[in-house]
């Protein structure tokens, strides 16, 4: 590992880190049981984070859980804006992630065609 | 994909540092892929049948189906599976592959199957290792958070780095992964 070119990085991060102190955290939730990550929540999840960063949005946290109990439904994505109810995204693909993170996340607009549960 | 499962069931142990190498010996024809952890390990009578998914996937929650079907591919392979546990202490899992055989499925993407690993387990430590010959490729977590200070691991920026720098490396290196065959098949 190149450890001069991260110190490069963690000057960059902390910058980012700078700006958005104060900012609201959101939460992304991915699910990555074994019926998850077989139905292909990996490169999902890759796809969430990659976005994330190309758009340089930094107030999200991206984690992973077990299987909720709906293995047919994966990959489920929990988005979970600050202030609103959580919203579960099922059979997640990259594309969709893609709009997800763009539309819902950056946008606020829940995309209710890809909506598997939504908390009341 | 494989390392993933068995990764996580590392995590799911309780693991703090988990460890993962990776050499391809080519004159020796050999692929060989360790898991190692400090988790709370399994019991001796347990042991004996992590291999079989029919027991093991209704009596455990730390094994499920991961070991057998990595047990399966290796030994498609003219290779084999040890897993090595302490109780308390950890689990080594070790699976040997023909590196040429006709069957072997390609080691993947390794990099994406890090930063998930390492972005959503940011306080745990992991250290890579992947040899091809006498050249390697290393990463250890522990090293990283020392360059970082307050900026975390699984900072989107970070994990980004990560990715290049692994596949990077394993291009460096000459993983297997980017032979030219490879790209032709792909």
């Amino acid at each position: 590992m190149n450890l001069e070119e991260l110190k490069k990085i963690r000057e960059k991060a902390q910058r980012e880190l700078d700006l958005r102190n104060g900012e609201k955290a959101i939460k992304v939730v991915v699910g990555m049981g074994t019926c998850g990550i077989a139905a292909g929540a990996r490169p999902v999840m890759a796809t969430i984070k990659e976005e994330l960063a190309r758009q340089n949005i930094g107030n999200v946290t991206v984690v992973q859980t077990g299987c909720a109990g709906f293995c047919e439904q994966e990959p489920l994505v929990d988005v979970f804006l600050p202030g609103e109810k959580k919203v579960t995204y099922g059979k997640v693909t990259p594309e969709k992630a893609r709009r997800i993170v763009g539309e819902h996340i950056v946008g606020g607009r829940v995309l209710n065609e890809f909506v598997f549960a939504q908390e009341k | 994909m494989h390392i993933l499962d068995i990764a996580q069931n590392s995590l799911s142990a309780g693991s703090t540092r988990v460890e993962i190498r990776i050499r391809e010996e080519v004159k020796a024809d050999l692929l060989v892929i360790e898991v190692a952890d400090n988790g709370r390990g399994i019991c001796g009578r347990m042991l004996n049948r992590v291999t079989d998914p029919f027991v093991t996937s209704r009596t455990t929650r730390e094994v499920g189906l991961g070991l057998p079907l990595l047990k399966e591919a290796a030994e498609r392979c003219e290779g084999n599976l040890e897993v090595h546990s302490e109780e308390g202490r950890g689990t080594k899992v070790v699976a040997r592959f023909q590196l040429d055989h006709f069957d072997r499925a390609p080691l993947g993407n390794i990099e994406e199957t890090l930063s998930v690993l390492i972005g959503g387990n940011p306080e745990v430590d992991f250290i890579y290792e992947h040899w091809v010959d006498e050249q390697e490729y290393r990463l250890d977590t522990r090293e990283m958070r020392q360059v970082l200070g307050p900026v975390k691991l699984d900072d989107p920026f970070v994990l980004d780095f990560l990715r290049q720098d692994i596949r990077g490396g394993l291009k460096k290196i000459g993983a297997a992964r980017f032979h030219k065959i490879m790209e032709v098949l792909r």
